[in-house]
């Protein structure tokens, strides 16, 4: 399972997907939207996404994560749009035999997402809003 | 050749817009399109911003060759997570 959704994540769903009988751990993450940035204070995240690639990567990235180790199922659920302070906004459940494997590939999977997924966060806040990534200077404000 | 460009994040708002339909010569590259867009919309031209490029939803390189109907996506930092 590896989805973009502009729906509330069921923090369930993804657990309830890897479930598997040979597995003998399931370690989950979950990121979720703070109300500070950098001094600033946050009042709301906007969640982007190019999707059908974003998807695609999502799902290379359990591919990588099977070959480098034994896990037996990998799940990675990533919202979009507003999403409100306090909320998940991405969740990775992997199960294995052995709690090492799952511990690894699911810090594995969230270094990834931040690398190489085409999601993109705008943070709104008292006085301004900046897409997350390009805010190194002053003239990259879009407004 | 058509070429669709699609423009997401900072991109997309500083064009005003999501989607281009570019006409392009035979031959052209990623970053032939990339200056051809610039022209069109000069707020595209976001500085010192650190671009990747995926041509049909792959990564690829600047000077990657593209062909009739391929869809392309300028992608700025991402911030997923």
């Amino acid at each position: 399972m590896f989805r973009v959704t502009h729906q509330p994540i069921d923090l369930n769903e993804p657990v309830c997907y890897v479930t598997d009988p040979e597995a003998g751990a399931i370690a989950t993450f979950i990121g979720t939207t703070r109300n500070n940035n950098e001094g600033r204070r946050v009042i709301a995240l906007d969640y982007e996404a190019y999707p059908e690639m974003a998807e695609k990567e999502l799902a290379r990235i359990g591919v990588d994560a099977a070959k480098k180790w034994q896990i037996c199922r990998m799940a990675i659920v990533h919202r979009l749009g507003a999403v409100q302070i306090g909320e998940a906004s991405v969740v990775i459940a992997v199960s294995s035999a052995h709690r090492e494997a799952a511990f690894a590939a699911s810090r594995f999977a969230i270094e990834e997402i931040k690398k190489t997924v085409p999601i993109w966060k705008k943070e709104v806040y008292e006085g301004g809003e900046v897409w997350i990534g390009t805010q190194t200077g002053q003239e990259f404000k879009n407004k | 050749m058509k070429i669709r460009v699609k423009l997401f994040a900072i991109l997309r708002e500083r064009a005003g817009t999501a989607e281009v339909i570019k006409d392009l010569v035979d031959g052209s590259t990623v970053a032939d399109l990339w200056h051809g867009l610039q022209k069109d919309y000069p707020k595209l031209d976001v500085p010192g911003i650190r671009l990747l490029y995926a041509v049909n939803q792959n990564y690829v390189a600047l000077d990657y060759q593209l062909s009739e109907g391929d869809e392309v996506v300028f992608i700025p930092p991402v911030s997923g997570g």
